[in-house]
């Protein structure tokens, strides 16, 4: 047997003079990094098994925890950094594929750090959202490129949409990789906010039937738990062709987290790996995507937006106008900091391109083909606080997804470890003992607070800009400036620099 | 180096009036001139103008194309391309008398049109997209060349300078028109350059404007993709093409032009009955990108009318009167006053509300 | 949450099962309540000689866990077997408590209580601890208050073991 070359990531610092030995932090770690010494009578904790979820530094009820990078230093090198190393040892040791969870933490830039808004002054007001209405409602799906207006009503009704009361709606997360409080936490707060939610590929559990009216069920590669009913219970369909943190590959559920809730929503047997196969084996090109998206219209009597879901890659403005001709009511672009129950991490930190140049670029493309009203924009891919938002609309998007912050409402702390199943949240695991974690009532709220300050910074940031409607800021290019980017990043995103 | 409407973006306040005659009797250009005038305070000389509808009562089955020049290669330039085009039936400068205020005078001459047949019928276009076709190729690709109006029986008249001064300089009180309608501008730079004032017209469309809209990107861009190109970057030009691609391309009724541009909130659609809702939600949802925010007032002048329009908070001034078969519109009560003592009636409309006054048996635009 | 005494109705403390997630953070707070630093959970524990007794105990059968305390009966066995009268039943509240000074520690109480709520405290003399539901500290639990995902709350006496959120009371 020879050693482990992997020392631990993380040390556990334990303040003896706070501790009180009152054994919460050994009863809640899912990982066994701490226990009880009968002999010693006390608390004892073994940091090699520390992901540094903070379940027990939150929960010790006297502060008495904190987890610390480990100070251990390799000599200083800025090629081969400890991050380069440890993946070596790592691989050496198993020889697997290194896994992970959530987004690309690469220091990549972030383009919405590099955009600022504008604020109306003296030869526009602003407007004051607290004592004028400020309009956040957004419809997504097709639009006619006119109206037909008889007698003073509506001669032809519009194609299907989706009304949403603010544009944002929670992102694609399976029922598998997150447990079903975690979704049904979601489904709940999307039915009190007036927004949706997405099924993910993981089915539809029956329990969430009863919040159809805010659900949009995915059909994926693995087409898990896809039946007429299942069509049926949503407000619309969207196919998954990719996802921003695994570009090219399909999701993967370990056999570990295949229970029985799971089998049965997924349609699989219990226990096996819920592999989906990389592309759709029914679409290998852009005329079976048609065929698809009529398929699913036609089974729901068109009475369903469809919506295309992709990963944001080199020329996703080329294949969003031809998603667009395809037939495809929404198009959902993600970007490559999008989270993920697992994935490989050369994938998730090397594949993909940043939502908002992907965002800029779709965008422009489409109008310049004068096809921009058939379908609505939704951009996903790290969409971190109401700014964001903001500067995602005017940059052209009809409305985002949230997923990792969404989870981080609900408790997750990034710790980046869905893939072993023992999330301390009771967010990405199916073990009973840690899925009660998750108190749907509690998460929930956690939830609708979080997009009801939202909402109100928004509205806020909205009336600094002299604007009432969400829809006059999409696309309005004008009211962003760039800063610290080069003239190509500017043009891409079709933005002018700060001061000019 | 200062830069020109259409190099840059450059926003303005204004003052606007307008008169209407309904039985379509004419009336000389001093009582405009009166009302703009009153409103001095509201311009800082840096441009005006006037639109007139009926002054060439002679040639009003010809397109009537005012130009700017600011040389005579463009005016050849431009010559040129409308002998490729069109019939030139009339062609010659447009009087104007030397007033001190006004500088800078480039060449303004006007020519009374129709398209070539052969030309119309390779196109496979209607007269009008064929005229507002040639328009955007000359604005676009003929250097120095502007067209100033290019409706039939209609006229645009702008400078740089206070409206009072413009309207001496193009000696209006000898024109005589069934609408007129006047616009005073403070821009927030100083372009210098005449083709930026207003009015903006497209055929017989013409709009004065007061106010800057903060939708300004959102609505450009939508309108761009059925084919209008913003090359002036003003408020101005987007509304018009804006009034043009729901009027005239879509045919859609008044109402619901102005319900897409001012449309109501949704508290207030909520409470409308069934019928009316869906509508205007259809309407919100489709057209949610020509939605105009920021303030604005604006007065729309075409054949058969004029409309005059608040934005939905109504954050700039319009006031409305009516004296026997005039209607009068303006940024403020004395300038309506000035020429109308006692009108019959005299209102302020509210955001959103347009104020919509038609020639006598017309029904609609 | 009503605070006792102003309240007409009979207020219990219930547990949700199906969110608890077996921390006992509800013992620790239940025994710095009942301790001398009401209010300092370190000292509570670091200065106690012999560590206070909880009056709620977390039973658990992974994956299934909740806490249980003194149900407060309507006819609580526990004062009817009382000898010397210390176990008392406050006649508005229904609340059952335990007079410490008169206590002597007999332990009969212990085996009438249906339930197993009641312990056996060694601290000063010998002594029937129970939940007393925070009485002295303003009728505010401090289980219901410190339980980090709402699986304890006060709720009406219910008229029948049915009514309960949850299933039946177990």
């Amino acid at each position: 047997m020879s050693i482990n070359y992997l020392t631990p990531e993380f040390v556990i610092e334990r303040d003896r003079d706070r501790c009180i030995d009152c054994q919460v932090c050994v009863r809640q770690c899912a990982n066994l990094a701490h226990s009880f010494d009968e002999e010693d009578q006390k608390v004892v904790s073994d940091d090699s098994k520390c992901v540094n979820c903070h379940r027990c530094v939150v929960l010790c009820p006297t502060r008495a925890l904190t987890i610390k990078r480990n100070p251990l230093e390799f000599k200083e090198n800025a090629n081969w950094t400890p991050k380069a190393i440890r993946e070596i040892y790592k691989q050496a040791e198993t020889g697997g594929i290194l896994l992970t969870g959530m987004g690309n933490d690469m220091p990549y830039p972030i383009y919405w750090d590099h955009i600022l808004l504008n604020a109306s002054q003296v030869t526009n007001p602003s407007i004051d959202p607290l004592r004028e209405p400020m309009e956040l409602k957004t419809f997504l799906g097709r639009k006619p490129e006119m109206l037909r207006v008889e007698d003073g009503k509506l001669a032809e009704k519009l194609p299907p949409q989706l009304e949403l009361e603010m544009p944002v709606m929670f992102s694609a997360m399976s029922f598998g990789s997150i447990s079903l409080n975690a979704c049904e936490s979601m489904a709940r707060a999307a039915s009190e906010v007036g927004i949706m939610y997405n099924t993910g590929e993981g089915g539809l559990h029956r329990n969430l039937r009863k919040y159809g009216k805010n659900t949009i069920v995915q059909v994926a590669s693995g087409r898990f738990g896809v039946d007429p009913d299942y069509l049926q219970a949503g407000a619309a369909i969207e196919i998954k062709i990719g996802q921003g943190a695994k570009p090219g590959i399909g999701g993967h559920l370990p056999g570990e987290k295949v229970g029985e809730e799971v089998s049965a929503t997924r349609m699989i047997p219990i226990g096996s790996d819920a592999i989906s196969p990389a592309p759709h084996h029914d679409i290998y090109s852009i005329e079976d995507l048609r065929q698809l998206i009529y398929s699913l219209k036609e089974a729901t009597n068109y009475e369903k937006p469809v919506s295309v879901k992709i990963a944001a890659v080199h020329n996703v403005a080329a294949i969003c106008s031809g998603i667009a001709r395809a037939g495809a009511d929404i198009i959902a672009i993600d970007g490559y900091r999008g989270g993920t129950g697992a994935a490989p991490t050369r994938i998730r930190d090397n594949v993909g391109i940043p939502v908002e140049l992907a965002l800029a670029a779709v965008d422009s493309r489409l109008r310049e083909e004068g096809i921009r009203n058939q379908v609505s924009l939704v951009c996903a891919g790290s969409i971190r606080n109401s700014a964001d938002i903001i500067k995602a609309v005017a940059l052209g998007a009809d409305a985002v997804y949230i997923a990792s912050a969404a989870l981080i409402a609900m408790g997750c702390h990034m710790c980046q470890k869905c893939y072993t199943g023992k999330c301390n949240w009771g967010i990405a695991t199916q073990d009973p003992n840690l899925t009660k974690r998750l108190n749907p009532e509690i998460a929930s709220r956690r939830l609708a607070n979080l997009l009801h300050a939202w909402a109100h910074e928004m509205k806020e940031m909205l009336g600094g800009m002299g604007i009432n409607a969400i829809e006059s800021l999409r696309g309005n290019r004008l009211m962003l400036r760039g800063v610290g980017l080069s003239d190509r990043e500017l043009k891409i995103l079709g933005i002018k620099a700060a001061g000019e | 180096m200062l830069v020109r409407e259409g190099q840059v973006r450059i926003p303005s306040g204004c003052a606007i009036s307008g008169i209407i005659n309904k039985k379509g009797e004419l009336f000389s250009g001093s009582d405009i001139i009166k009302s703009i005038s009153l409103m001095h305070d509201r311009s800082n000389g840096l441009g005006g103008g006037f639109a007139a509808y009926g002054i060439y009562p002679e040639y009003k089955d010809l397109y009537a194309f005012h130009m700017f020049y600011d040389d005579t290669n463009a005016k050849d330039n431009t010559e040129h391309f409308l002998n490729k085009h069109f019939n030139v039936e009339l062609s010659g400068k447009i009087p104007t008398r030397k007033v001190a205020a006004i500088t800078n005078v480039p060449i303004i001459w006007r020519y009374f049109v129709s398209p070539r047949k052969d030309k119309l019928e390779e196109s496979g276009l209607s007269d009008d997209e064929f005229v507002v076709r040639c328009v955007m190729k000359i604005n676009n690709s003929i250097d120095g060349a502007f067209v100033v109006s290019s409706g039939k029986d209609m006229g645009a008249f702008k400078a740089v300078g206070y409206p009072e001064d413009i309207g001496e300089f193009y000696m209006l009180e000898n024109y005589k028109a069934y609408i007129w309608t006047a616009h005073g501008r403070f821009p927030t730079n100083t372009p210098g350059w005449w083709g930026g004032a207003h009015p903006f017209t497209l055929l017989d469309w013409s709009i004065v404007h007061n106010g800057e809209i903060s939708s300004y990107d959102a609505n450009r861009r939508y309108i761009e993709m059925f084919g209008y190109k913003c090359t002036l970057q003003t408020d101005t030009e987007a509304i018009t093409y804006i009034f043009d691609l729901l009027l005239r391309k879509h045919k859609l009724p008044l109402d619901v032009a102005v319900t897409a541009m001012a449309a109501p909130f949704w508290s207030e659609i909520d409470r409308m009955d069934e019928d009316k809702k869906e509508l205007v939600k259809a309407i919100r949802a489709t057209y949610s990108s020509i939605l105009v925010n920021g303030p604005f007032s604006i007065i729309l002048g075409f054949k058969n009318g004029i409309v005059a329009l608040n934005d939905r908070i109504k954050l700039r001034s319009l006031v409305a009167a009516e004296k026997d078969d005039f209607v009068y519109v303006a940024s403020e009560e004395s300038a309506i006053r000035v020429v109308c003592p006692e009108p019959d009636r005299i209102w302020a409309p509210r955001g959103g509300e347009p104020v919509v006054a038609l020639l006598e048996g017309v029904e609609t635009i | 949450m009503d605070r006792i005494p102003d309240s007409a109705k009979r207020k219990r403390v219930y547990a949700r099962e199906e969110v608890c997630v077996g921390c006992r953070l509800c013992e620790v707070y239940c025994i710095a309540a009942h301790s001398s630093y009401k209010n300092d959970l370190i000292k509570a524990f670091k200065r106690s000689y012999i560590r206070p007794v909880p009056r709620i105990v977390v039973e658990e059968r992974k994956p299934i866990s909740f806490g249980l305390q003194c149900r407060h009966c309507e006819e609580p066995e526990c004062v009817k077997g009382c000898i010397t009268g210390a176990m008392q039943q406050d006649p508005e509240t229904g609340i059952v408590t335990n007079d410490e000074a008169r206590c002597i520690g007999c332990w009969t109480c212990i085996l009438a209580c249906p339930y197993g709520v009641i312990m056996r405290d060694y601290r000063e003399k010998k002594v029937a601890a129970k939940c007393d539901f925070c009485i002295e500290n303003g009728g505010e639990p401090a289980c219901v208050k410190n339980c980090p995902n709402e699986a304890l709350y006060i709720g009406d006496v219910r008229e029948s073991c049915d009514d309960a959120e949850g299933g039946p009371d177990k």
